[in-house]
């Protein structure tokens, strides 16, 4: 134990929790899902064992092992629910030996090390395609990373009430309808792809758009995300779905340092460090997609991501970047997604190519797709005040002020709205 | 854990069905009973039921019971026959479902009280 005066500091214990909560959550939900088999039961247990932290740990301080600390309460909790509830489906006596505790405890504690499989079974559970797409991609979210339902219901862009309503029906039909926690046989594995890539990918993105970690960025959320998809790729080499949205999200990630500045300001791209950006992970990301044929499906989709993020990530200088090779990626991406997300990608591509006056012609229509998504006025107060257009940016700006993350981007916004009132 | 399949299709299909079409249905329930073992799966019962022709339904509304003949819902798709099968899991139980014939099949976990 730490010194208990130290742990009646409160920013120590929140920290300490919300540290513990990034580093622990999903591998003690996978590990209480494959001892317990019920998926509902073992994410109540680690929200009790957190909970239980929340009030302990300032009066006793912090433990100097966390993880093993909520395991123990976790697993202590999930079998006072079970007695309680005398559904108990396993045939051993309920009796938990400490020994077996810190055994299974110490796995749980080698960060960076390697992760059991139980995390992999978990990915392709909550991906079973007897759950509703979007089902599934909520999940994983929620089990996998543990992400807040405020945060699940950012990344999707729904309303937090109907994220709330969906995940409980989701889970009580994982619970119910007899999916098992396993990994499926290849050939039937197939069949999950689309749903764990998307996933996949939208867990990398939760990595870009913090909403109450300080400093900004969650890396560990897209090194998470890499890894997972760099464990599929070993599980099922050759897939170009995989390769493709690997070498996307190394392309993406190889920014990382450059993307915020010491204050925690937003570096936009033109502005970021080019010395500074991880080469390696994009010669690797190059590499990885040359060996991606033009196809069909999610893989091209990812495949043409990946090639417009190479155009930002091979460019030495930002005057270099060949915006109209981006853009053109964009559109083909638009062709075949219809997405109004993609659409406002390729507006910031033509802006950045033939004006902004051409962009904004692109945004056109956009509002009833994307109401409550701060990127698109955002996007059109940029575009405005470009254009000379200061108090119809200022509008646009305040809009998406009202509808972004707190942190590094209504700092930006605020930045540019700014801007947009100052005369000249 | 034990799973009920409810089958249901179309009553003109099997009714209009030739010689041909009959015999192949009934190789294909012969390919599913032996895909179950494969894949481990114990039939615990299976029912074919006759025609919604010989359906009764029965409502009772407090002190009120109707009884009028035909199914409980008039659709094209009507419930034909059931199985119960013991599973280890849902993926081996719709891993075996394709061996059947066309058949709309709604898989129901029993469950445990």
């Amino acid at each position: 134990m730490s010194d208990p005066a130290a742990g009646t500091d409160g920013a120590d214990v929140d920290a300490a929790l919300a540290a513990a909560w990034r580093a622990h959550w999903s591998h003690l939900v996978a590990l209480l899902v494959g001892q317990f088999a019920s998926p509902d039961l073992a994410e109540d247990g680690v929200a009790d064992a957190f909970e239980a932290a929340a009030r302990t740990w300032p009066r006793s301080g912090v433990p100097d092992n966390p993880g093993a600390w909520l395991l123990t309460t976790a697993r202590r909790r999930v079998l006072d629910r079970l007695r309680s509830r005398a559904v108990h489906r396993r045939k051993e006596p309920l009796l938990i030996v400490d020994e077996q505790l810190r055994a299974v405890a110490a796995q749980t504690q080698d960060p960076g090390a390697h992760v059991p499989d139980d995390q992999l079974r978990l990915v392709l559970t909550c991906c079973h395609p007897a759950l509703a797409v979007a089902d599934r991609v909520a999940l994983t979210l929620r089990f996998v990373v543990g992400l807040r339902t405020q945060d699940v219901a950012r990344l999707q862009l729904v309303q937090h009430t109907a994220m709330s309503a969906r995940l409980t029906r989701a889970k009580r039909r994982l619970a119910t309808a007899g999916i098992a926690f396993t990994v499926p046989p290849p050939e039937r594995l197939d069949e999950r792809m689309d749903a764990v890539t998307t996933v996949l990918y939208l867990l990398f993105t939760a990595g870009y758009q913090p909403s109450d970690a300080p400093g900004g960025l969650r890396v560990d959320l897209a090194d998470e995300a890499i890894r997972l998809t760099r464990e599929l790729d070993r599980l099922l080499p050759g897939r170009a779905d995989l390769r493709a949205l690997l070498a996307l999200m190394l392309l993406q990630h190889s920014r990382r340092d450059t993307r915020l500045d010491a204050a925690g300001a937003l570096v936009l791209l033109p502005d970021q460090d080019r010395t500074r950006w991880h080469h390696d992970e994009i010669a690797q990301a190059v590499d990885l997609l040359g060996t991606v044929p033009p196809g069909d499906g999610r893989a091209e989709e990812y495949r043409l991501q990946a090639l417009a993020a190479a155009e930002h990530a091979t460019a030495a200088r930002p005057q270099d970047t060949r915006w109209d090779v981006v853009a053109a990626r964009y559109a083909e991406l638009e062709a075949r997604t219809g997405s109004p997300v993609v659409r406002l990608a390729r507006a910031v591509a033509v802006a950045e190519g033939a004006g902004p006056e051409a962009g904004l012609r692109l945004l056109d229509g956009l509002d009833a797709d994307l109401a409550h998504h701060h990127r698109l006025p955002a996007v059109r107060g940029e575009l405005l005040l470009r254009a000379g257009r200061a108090a119809e940016a200022a509008a646009e700006l305040e809009r998406a002020l009202g509808l972004a993350p707190a942190g590094a981007e209504q700092d930006h916004l605020r930045q540019r709205l700014a801007d947009a009132r100052t005369p000249g | 854990m034990r799973f009920v399949v409810l089958v249901y299709q179309d009553e003109r299909v099997w009714l209009e069905a030739d010689d041909a079409a009959r015999e192949r249905w009934t190789a294909q329930h012969a390919a599913f009973d032996a895909g179950l073992r494969d894949a481990g799966v114990d039939l615990v019962a299976t029912e074919v039921l006759h025609g919604v022709d010989a359906a009764t339904t029965f409502r009772r509304r407090g002190d009120d019971v109707t009884l009028t003949d035909g199914p409980f819902a008039p659709t094209a798709e009507q419930l034909g026959g059931l199985y119960v099968l013991d599973a280890p899991d849902l993926d081996a139980v719709t891993g075996t479902l394709g061996l059947l014939p066309e058949y709309t099949l709604e898989v129901r976990p029993v469950a445990a009280l």
